[in-house]
Formats: C-alpha cells, sequence, structure tokens
C-alpha cells in the first residue's frame, strides 16, 4: 500500500511519519508528475488554504486530483485539508475540490490565541488527543455524512463514504489510531465513491 | 499560569509554525499589499509600516508599526499577520498581544530598545519568531521563549549572502553536536552559551527543536529555492517583493519556488519575465549590519 500526501505547504512530513508509524509507505505530491504514480490513498495536511488552494490550480493538480477523489480515491484532510475537500466555505462564494458534503468555517476559533489543545471522543476509536491550530470546524454537514467527533457542540470530524475530515491535526499528536482508522477504514474498507 | 499550560501553550505555538511550513511570509505595509501577498499564495503576511529597505534608507529610529494599521492588515486577510518588535521591548511585545497577532518578530530591523535583554517570551501566550546567525544564538531565543527561528539575513538589501551564511553556519553547527559523544555535549553547552537540555535535543534529532526559516536579502525564484535547498523550512521575503517591478507576479514565482524548489525545470520556468528585481545593495555597501544586532 502506498499512500500519496500533497506536499505544496504545510504539515505534510507530519504525517508522513505518522504513516511510517504504520509501516505505510508514502510519496509527496508536488508536481502533475506526481501524480502519475498509483496511489492507494490522498493525505492533504493542515497549512494555509488559501496557499494550498492557489498552488493546486497554478501547478495543474487541482483537475487531476479532483477527479481522482471523485472517482473515490480515499483521502484524509486535516484541518486546511478539510478546508480544500468541503462543499461550502461559509462567507466564501467559491470552494476548492467541494468533494463532501460539508460547510465549513475557517479559523472559527479566532486567531492563535484561540488554538488550543484537548481530549474527546472519536466514534469507533474512543478518546484521542486532539490539537487545533487556527482551526476551522463544521457548521453544517448535510445528509449521508457520518459525525465522528464533535466538540462543545461543534463538529470537528466527518466521513462521507470516501472522505475523512478533521478540524484538528491528529498527525501533531504521538497517537497514530485516526491514521490507522484511514488505513483500515476508508484505505482497506473502500466504501465506494463520495 | 500553571507550568502545564504554559508547556501546552508553547506546544501549540511551535505547531502553528509548523503549518507554515514550506510556505512564504511576507512584509506587507498596506491591507492592499496583504492582500496581493494573500492572493499570490503567502502562507503568512508580516504588517510593517515601513519594509526593511525603507527603513534603512530613512535610518533615525524605527519602531513597532501603528495598531491602526496592524489592525486593517488583521481585517484585510484571513491568513495569518505577524508583526514585529524592538529587540527587548516588552511593552510593544504586549501591545501586539492586546491585538491578537498570531505571530511577534522580536527584530533586528528595527532599532533595539534594550542592548542586553531580549523579551522574557515565556511570559507570553502569543508565539515569538527571533533571528539567529548560528546555533548559539538559536538556542538561547529558544531557551528564551521564541517558537519559530529564521536566519538575520541582512533585510533590505536584496542580497542573500548573510542568510547563507548564517543558514550554513547553523547546519554545519548542527552536524558537529550530533557527532559529538554525550559528555562532549556539557563542554559544547559552555562554549555556545546555551542550556544542555536544547544541546541534547539537537543532538538526538539533528535539527532545533523548532521550525527555521530563511530571512533576509531573499529577491528571486532561486534566492529562495537556494535556502530551501540549504536547509531552511520555509522563506521570509522582506522588501523583494514590494520593490520589484511586478510584485504580484513575483510573489507567486516565490511560492512556487518555495514549493518545488529542487526541480530546476520549473525554477527556469518561473524564473522568466519577472520584470525588475528589486535593485539591492551588495554587503560590503551598507553602513549598518543589522545582524549585529541582538545576539
Amino acid at each position: 500500500m502506498i499512500i500519496g500526501v500533497l506536499a505544496l505547504q504545510g504539515g505534510f512530513i507530519e504525517h508522513i511519519r505518522m504513516l511510517q508509524s504504520l509501516q505505510i509507505g508514502s510519496f509527496e505530491i508536488r508536481k502533475k508528475e506526481d501524480l502519475n504514480k498509483d496511489m492507494d490513498g490522498l493525505i492533504i495536511p493542515g497549512g494555509e488554504s488559501t496557499t494550498m488552494g492557489k498552488l493546486l490550480k497554478d501547478l495543474d493538480l487541482y483537475n487531476d486530483l479532483k477527479k481522482k477523489i471523485q472517482e473515490g480515491l480515499p483521502t484524509f484532510g486535516t484541518c486546511a485539508g478539510m478546508i480544500l475537500l468541503a462543499k461550502k466555505i461559509a462567507d466564501k462564494e467559491s470552494a476548492h475540490f467541494g468533494v463532501i458534503d460539508i460547510e465549513v468555517r475557517r479559523n472559527a476559533y479566532g486567531r492563535q490565541l484561540g488554538s488550543f489543545l484537548t481530549e474527546a471522543e472519536f466514534k469507533g476509536i474512543g478518546i484521542i488527543p486532539m490539537t487545533f491550530i487556527r482551526a476551522p470546524y463544521i457548521e453544517v454537514a448535510g445528509p449521508g455524512v457520518e459525525i465522528l467527533s464533535e466538540v462543545d457542540n461543534r463538529i470537528v470530524a466527518a466521513r462521507s463514504k470516501n472522505i475523512l475530515v478533521t478540524s484538528y491535526h491528529p498527525e501533531l499528536t504521538s497517537d497514530n489510531r485516526v491514521h490507522r482508522y484511514f488505513i483500515e477504514e476508508v484505505v482497506n474498507g473502500k466504501a465506494g465513491v463520495g | 499560569m500553571q507550568r502545564e499550560k504554559i508547556n501546552e501553550r508553547y506546544e501549540l505555538n511551535k505547531n502553528l509554525a509548523q503549518m507554515l511550513k514550506g510556505g512564504v511570509i511576507m512584509d506587507v505595509s498596506t491591507p492592499e499589499q496583504a492582500r496581493i501577498a494573500e492572493e499570490a499564495g503567502a502562507a503568512a503576511v508580516m504588517a510593517l509600516e515601513r519594509i526593511p529597505a525603507d527603513i534603512r534608507a530613512a535610518g533615525g529610529v524605527s519602531r513597532m508599526s501603528d495598531p491602526k494599521m496592524i489592525k486593517g492588515i488583521q481585517e484585510a486577510v484571513s491568513i495569518p499577520v505577524m508583526a514585529k518588535v524592538r529587540i527587548g521591548h516588552f511593552v510593544e511585545a504586549q501591545i501586539l498581544e492586546a491585538l491578537e497577532i498570531d505571530y511577534i518578530d522580536e527584530s533586528e530591523v528595527l532599532s533595539p530598545a534594550d542592548d542586553k535583554y531580549h523579551v522574557d517570551k515565556s511570559k507570553f501566550k502569543v508565539p515569538f519568531v527571533c533571528g539567529a546567525k548560528n546555533l548559539g544564538e538559536a538556542l538561547r531565543r529558544i531557551a528564551e521563549g521564541a517558537s519559530m527561528i529564521r536566519t538575520k539575513g541582512e533585510p533590505g538589501t536584496g542580497d542573500v549572502v548573510q542568510g547563507v551564511r548564517h543558514m550554513r553556519a547553523m547546519t554545519s553547527e548542527i552536524r558537529r553536536i550530533q557527532n559529538m559523544q554525550e559528555d562532549e555535549l556539557y563542554y559544547a553547552a559552555k562554549e555556545l552559551q546555551v542550556p544542555v537540555e536544547l544541546l541534547r535535543s539537537v543532538h538526538e534529532n539533528g535539527k532545533l527543536p523548532v521550525v527555521n526559516f530563511a530571512a533576509g536579502g531573499v529577491a528571486t525564484p532561486a534566492d529562495a529555492a537556494l535556502m530551501m535547498q540549504l536547509g531552511a523550512e520555509g522563506v521570509f521575503v522582506g522588501s523583494g517583493i514590494f520593490k520589484s517591478g511586478n510584485p504580484a507576479k513575483r510573489a507567486q514565482a516565490i511560492v512556487k519556488a518555495v514549493t518545488n524548489f529542487n526541480d530546476p525545470v520549473l525554477l527556469a520556468e518561473i524564473s522568466a519575465d519577472l520584470g525588475e528585481a528589486m535593485v539591492g545593495i551588495n554587503e560590503n555597501e551598507i553602513q549598518l549590519l543589522m545582524a549585529e544586532r541582538g545576539i
């Protein structure tokens, strides 16, 4: 098994290390030719969604990646990755990939002073540590979207078929259970087209 | 604050720097410039009244920017906003914290307020980035509470030579520490004037305990890629963008160069037709070495 990790900007190395801890191979996606490689899953990391959104278009990765995700490529987005996958961004005209039926709010907890650590339930795993950095949350989850975590009555993790998203950064903790869930349930469990 | 809470906040602040990696942080002095930077793909902006080249040209005492101007930039963009305080000026830092700035740069670009002491950064909830010419400086700043480090390349010159010197000094010293025997670390800590625990972390991990960016003198996509290949985890660009002929285009090109810093074919493509680069001044032509401020 091999996972492609979008490496345009942000915390991609942390995801690669998490995958290593599960003995899963990975490669970085930085340009169009990188998409010629076979991959069993895709991770979109945290960072700045505006930066990554811009680079996806400028480096001509956007259409090919969107097609792969729509065709069922198992995909996991954290923080900015979740924003890139969402169908709607609150107070914004346009979305990025728009492939999971959720509406997200950017910087929903405010600036860096609003960043926080907590522990909460991830459905099917149990209590896990959660790191929120200038994080978004999900304001609306459409039908068919399974809610996996809530913190203070806000949805912060969800899944719809082949797409898994979290507001927080499991890759910044030492707990690799969410990555294991992605590999075992989403990649191996192949749940069809999102 | 309890000790545990302080550590938690410090981790969160190091985490934000991790999310900036592979990105470009651009100096901007107006909301309009901030929007151009965000559109071009900046991972964050540094709000300051005058960009370093103009500070250098104007001379005189250079201070923290007007809070009104900083707020204007905070309102204009959704990416993190950083701002500078003078070395040792903890009240300017308190003011920026009250503005809920995302990162404070305790910067040699401004006139130092204290010729001996830096800000005790562990007293603050907002994160700090500090400049360092070498490993000793970097670890002293980290001991004071900095959660991100950058080189102290000569600001406002468009000359990358000093940034290169600092990055090379840093990586070469890290290699030296990595290869030491454990009992040699105590002497090295004395030599470098740093806490031995921080040195032990460098010895074990082969890197600084926080993210390390390049700053100072970056004017072209090639400069940015050079710093990345030398080991920078991201790049600050100051005067290089808004002192050039076509800021939006140059900004976009530098963003792409930082992502694909190892791809000469792509670098050739994005370096083409960018218009005038900032004119710049050579290292030996400048009167004031800002990197000498705060060691």
